[in-house]
């Protein structure tokens, strides 16, 4: 029963996390100096003072400020964000919709590559703390945290891309014969497409993780039971696999949690660089195009996306640990 | 400076204090280490590959690519310093009323450090920029205003942990403001933690001016970044590997060494948090 207490308890947190994320986005949108008009008018000679004040009407920005943040707010709810400034005038929701589901593929399969490399890097480098490997992985780790990722993503370029050519360097898929493909084949296109983007974009991660797990490994292994397990005369891989390992995992569940704006915000460069019609793509461009509903649209989406994120790691260390599960009151 | 013999002993951080101070240097007298004008147009000197007049190559307008590396050095380092030094503030402030006073004004900030970490920094950060001039001014307080929050959450809890020692009761008693308890009294045994978090923090602020210039909504154009210069770099990707190579290689080494030395601080500092 105490699990669902916990879990209906973070469920009521989102009420108000979920109006501080349309508070700020709404309050950045609007502090900043100059209103959208007057952007948009200052590229149109023609347009008259008259003209100008018919557009903030239509608008609805010479309404006090609260009105057109509840005007908004209701939108918001019912996913009606608004039409888009740019030619096509499209609904910003169906914009973000159509492009929410090759960033969220992107994100997990990075996600799954730093999980799957890295717990088994940081245990390794934990077990043989001080050892050469331990030593090599540290360095590499460094560099991973300070390197730019979009400079390796450019080095990845030059090297896979260009002179090796060995893999495609933009888009999702082949532009000539991808409608003739078989669909293995197009799945191998697609796979070939995504290889750098969703490396690159791991490395940070990658560097993050497995100085994470290193570290909770460590720490797990100084404990009493671990002592304990060992005094039983458990062979070494059983302590560390069994009683070690599913206790250091425990906090790499939050940290998963943590990482979902990192890597959402990641996407902005990964996807104007490969050219990859995604969120982040979408949000360079309104950016540069000042489309200012459809930027306000995508922070305010991204930022629940990363709310949604948080929530399921809360659940899922919620399950994973029986001091929660049961209600009892951890150390923490 | 015992702290600095401690530094020293280390070879990581010593290693991460020598280039912080080397930079600075390279930042410092740019002017005098520059072998070109780093803004001198050369049309007769394209596109070049590393050679020996040009140690680093030229660009698509004929720079020289070391001395804008160079002059580079002063955008970055300005820009990491700058709003590092606002993020600190606010987040030092802000730290300090939520773990002092606790109860409801304790609840709001963490709520509004919660909700802010919500949004993935660069979004936020683009979408403010998108309404301003990309002045470096802006760049520095966007991000400064952006990347607080860490800040906060450390400086309440080791508010939250000293308020209700002695010391502070003891200022209490002989009258002293609540301000001068917070600052004058509870903060500068709170330093340390900050002091390692400003240090990390620079590196990550230098992150992030570099890839707001390399989308083209930093730094902008003529004045050399190493951000601005990636972008370059993409757009000649197929001819000219140096463009690429160099300016990422830059940042790479000064963000490696601030972290460094943030970590060898770390370990000088708070030995109750040593990493392994």
């Amino acid at each position: 029963m105490e699990i669902i207490t916990f879990i209906a308890k973070k469920l009521l947190w989102l009420i108000p996390t979920f109006f501080g994320i349309t508070v700020i986005s709404f309050t950045v949108m609007h502090l900043a100096p100059g209103e959208p008009m007057a952007l948009q008018a200052n590229f149109n000679p023609k347009m008259t003072p008259e003209m100008r004040e018919r557009l903030r009407r239509a608008y609805g920005l010479d309404k006090p400020l609260y009105v057109q943040y509840a005007r908004w707010l209701k939108g918001l709810v019912t996913f009606d964000l608004g039409r888009s400034f740019s030619p096509d005038r499209r609904p910003v929701w169906d914009k973000i919709k159509e492009r929410l589901p090759v960033t969220l593929l992107i994100n997990c399969l990075s996600m799954l590559l730093i999980i799957v490399v890295s717990v088994p890097l940081g245990v390794a480098a934990a077990v043989r703390h001080n050892s050469p490997f331990d030593h090599i992985t540290t360095v590499l780790v460094y560099l991973g945290y300070a390197a730019p990722s979009f400079w390796l993503a450019l080095l990845a370029m030059i090297l896979f891309g260009i002179k090796l050519e060995w893999l495609p360097i933009s888009g999702l898929h082949s532009l000539m014969g991808y409608s003739a493909m078989s669909t293995m084949e197009k799945v191998m296109d697609w796979a070939r497409h995504l290889v750098l983007p969703v490396t690159v974009s791991a490395v940070g991660g990658l560097a993050g993780l497995s100085r994470y797990m290193k570290s909770s490994m460590l720490e797990v292994l100084r404990q009493d039971y671990i002592l304990t397990a060992r005094a039983k005369g458990l062979p070494e891989n059983r302590v560390i696999y069994r009683h070690a390992l599913r206790n250091a995992l425990l906090p790499l569940i939050t940290i998963l949690g943590l990482s979902v704006p990192g890597l959402i915000g990641g996407s902005v460069i990964f996807e104007s660089l490969f050219a990859i019609p995604g969120v982040g793509q979408l949000m360079w461009s309104s950016v540069m195009a000042r489309d200012y509903p459809v930027l306000m649209g995508n922070l305010v989406i991204v930022a629940v996306l990363t709310l949604l994120g948080n929530l399921l790691a809360d659940i899922g260390y919620a399950l994973a640990d029986p001091r929660v599960r049961k209600g009892i009151e951890g150390e923490q | 400076m015992k702290l600095l013999k401690e530094l020293m002993k280390n070879p990581m951080s010593c290693t991460g204090l020598l280039f912080v101070v080397a930079l600075a240097l390279i930042a410092i007298f740019a002017k005098e280490l520059s072998p070109y004008d780093p803004q001198a147009i050369d049309t007769y000197h394209i596109l070049e590959a590393p050679s020996q007049s040009h140690l680093l190559g030229t660009d698509a307008l004929g720079r020289d690519v070391l001395s804008r590396l160079i002059y580079g050095t002063r955008i970055s380092l300005l820009v990491g310093i700058v709003a590092v030094g606002i993020a600190t503030a606010i987040g030092t402030v802000l730290g300090a009323i939520a773990g002092f006073y606790g109860g409801v004004v304790d609840m709001v900030i963490m709520r509004l450090v919660d909700v802010m970490l919500c949004f993935p920094t660069i979004f936020l950060i683009m979408a403010v920029i998108a309404f301003l001039e990309p002045s470096i001014w802006n760049i520095m307080a966007v991000i400064g205003l952006t990347s607080w929050m860490g800040v906060a959450r450390l400086v309440r809890a080791e508010f939250l942990s000293l308020r209700s020692r002695d010391f502070v009761l003891a200022a209490r008693v002989i009258g002293a403001s609540d301000w001068r308890i917070l600052f004058g009294h509870i903060l500068p045994n709170a330093i340390a933690p900050v002091i390692v978090a400003a240090t990390l923090g620079v590196g990550s602020a230098i992150l992030t001016e570099s890839a707001l210039s390399f989308l083209g909504i930093g730094v902008q154009p003529p004045t050399p970044s190493w951000g601005n210069m990636l972008t370059a770099g993409k757009d000649n990707i197929e001819i000219a590997w140096w463009l690429s190579v160099f300016p990422g290689l830059a940042i790479l080494i000064t963000v490696l060494a601030y972290n460094l030395l943030g970590e060898g601080l770390r370990e000088v500092l708070d030995p109750r948090t040593k990493r392994s």
